[in-house]
């Protein structure tokens, strides 16, 4: 039983973390903020900015007409979810076999496969944008996809593996008794089970993929440049003009945004691997 | 229980995964290692013969590699310092009761969902900026000398744009950490009369251990890699002041076209992440067991 907190108690409790709460949201409200003004008032005095100017939707078609956001939208959105899609292909029989049939060596393969994702990236950049030059697949959404996938499938499988451990045995072994194959019993009794969890492994692998900027800035040109590209494009001398920089950043971030306060609780456990619940 | 024909049937399931998993492995290592020992440079084709340490001896000597080893610290020790502390204060506030808890915590976990090219250039251009930024409007409009972050102070610059993004790592994994503490005890020390400080030292701080290790570890593997807030804020620069061990070898492997130097640092980068990963990988072994 928690105390009971006196509601003065609360309120201060609630000012102090709501302020420190603010300033870290700030950039990003002022981003959505500056994202609505025009290039003459977006550098004005912040006060003047927030009581002292109109609001425009003009940055957003000027952005889409000067670096066709929809493209790289597309891209990003290809990219993400078709590695994550694919990943779950991979990895579903994976973690299903490890989670119900459990063999001697299952511990030692589940952390060597998390090994693989200590390589830094920059340590295997040379061969495999050789690899990819030479077999055509460099600025292609196909090598994209299957780069990203790679890095991530460990931790679809590792999330996928605790999910699963979870669901209790017993059912399973029920449903054997009563006759059911390997294939109903995955269909029709573990894949309801587990689609939760599944559901916020994908949540989490397809924000993991938006964000990821090492392989789609050095792989990618014009053709699958992915949104972190696309914006990287605004770097300087665009980056002074604030009201296009802020519509064009807020288009790459509003869709993960609004995913990611949706897989907070995820979040902890696929980062971690499981090592923190 | 298991019956042999499922115990095949689910070596099967799991050969995929290990196959891919292992071609990306070890394909790459084995090439980057191949080439360091190569004298391999993208502009002159001239056969590429073996050189032996040669590779490794110029990487190591060249002047910018000890600027990279020092940045690359400094970096990842000043990020792990804000985003550690920064997370435990956050962790133990949002752990108390309060008013909206739901909204003050994805506020301040929002700016871990924004890609790392559009906080670096955020950052760096609507607030730092000494002219038009937010910070120096703000100081210009009390009477102060704006500060010229990126002029004057670039890696400090990148180290507060970096810890932004981690600290909600940071505070989300601690605070989750933090509610797994047995209330009770911590109320029956209370009565006991024990500070809030002997409360905080005996037993939060001791309890949040663990977790705390784990934010070091997982943040140092991702913090030893950042490349996208450096790329398109300073290059690198100025002069090497902001290049780290991923900046110097992505410049020698994709601008100056030397495939021998940079997989030479490729390899040195991947020893060092190993040394953190050996670490990282018996924390969360243990957790497996239990």
């Amino acid at each position: 039983m928690a105390r009971a907190v006196s509601n003065k108690t609360k309120a201060f409790n609630t000012a102090v973390a709501g302020t420190l709460a603010f300033l870290m949201f700030f950039p990003i409200l002022w981003v959505i903020i500056l994202a609505f003004k025009t290039e003459e008032d977006a550098i004005r005095a912040p006060l003047d900015v927030l009581f002292n100017s109109g609001w425009t939707m003009e940055n957003f078609s000027t952005v889409q007409a000067r670096s066709d956001y929809f493209k790289h939208f597309s891209n990003s959105m290809i990219i993400s979810i078709g590695s994550t899609l694919l990943g779950l292909v991979i990895a579903i029989p994976a973690a299903w076999a490890m989670a119900f049939v459990p063999a001697k060596r299952t511990k030692d393969v589940l952390m060597w496969m998390l090994s693989t994702k200590m390589m830094p990236p920059v340590g295997v950049l040379v061969p495999i944008y050789l690899i990819f030059r030479d077999t055509g697949l460099l600025d292609s959404r196909i090598g994209l996809t299957a780069v990203l996938m790679l890095i991530n499938l460990p931790i679809i499988i590792w999330m996928l593996y605790t999910y699963f451990r979870e669901i209790p045995g017993e059912i399973l072994e029920a449903s054997r008794m009563d006759g059911a194959s390997l294939r109903e019993e995955v269909l029709y009794v573990l894949t309801p089970m587990a689609i939760p969890g599944m559901a916020s492994t994908v949540l989490l692998n397809i924000i993991l993929a938006w964000n990821e900027a090492f392989w789609t800035l050095n792989l990618t040109a014009a053709q699958a440049a992915p949104l972190t590209a696309f914006i990287a494009s605004y770097s300087s001398p665009e980056g002074l003009f604030y009201a296009k920089l802020s519509a064009a950043s807020l288009m790459a971030i509003a869709p993960i945004l609004i995913m990611g306060w949706f897989s907070q609780k995820q979040l902890v456990r696929g980062l971690t691997f499981g090592a923190v619940k | 229980m298991a019956t042999k024909a499922s115990r095949a049937a689910a070596r099967l399931m799991i050969s995929p995964a290990v196959i891919l998993l292992f071609g990306w492995m070890i394909v790459p290592l084995v090439l980057t290692i191949y080439f360091s020992f190569l004298r391999y440079n993208l502009l002159t084709p001239s056969g590429n013969p073996f050189v032996g340490w040669e590779n490794y001896y110029w990487f190591v000597t060249d002047p910018s590699f000890k600027a990279a080893m020092i940045n690359t610290l400094v970096l990842v020790g000043g990020v792990l310092l804000i985003t550690v502390v920064g997370g435990i204060l956050f962790a133990l506030l949002l752990d108390r009761p309060m008013f909206g808890q739901g909204i003050i915590r994805i506020m301040v976990i929002a700016p871990f969902f924004v890609m790392p090219t559009v906080s670096a250039l955020v950052w760096k251009n609507m607030f730092m900026n000494p002219v038009n930024g937010f910070f120096g409007q703000i100081a210009t409009g009390l009477g102060f000398q704006p500060i010229d972050f990126f002029g004057k102070i670039p890696m400090v610059s990148i180290i507060i744009i970096v810890s932004w993004q981690w600290l909600p790592f940071a505070t989300l994994i601690l605070f989750t950490a933090l509610q797994s503490l047995d209330q009770e005890q911590l109320e029956a020390a209370e009565m006991d009369g024990a500070s809030w400080t002997s409360r905080f030292w005996y037993m939060m701080l001791p309890h949040l251990a663990r977790a705390i290790t784990v934010v070091i570890l997982i943040q140092t593997i991702f913090l030893l890699s950042v490349f996208a807030e450096i790329l398109v804020t300073t290059n690198g620069g100025p002069g090497t002041a902001t290049t780290n061990l991923t900046y110097l070898i992505y410049v020698s492997s994709l601008l100056q076209f030397d495939v021998g130097m940079g997989s030479a640092g490729g390899v040195i980068a991947i020893i060092l992440a190993n040394i953190v990963a050996f670490f990282l990988m018996r924390m969360i072994g243990k957790n497996l067991d239990a």
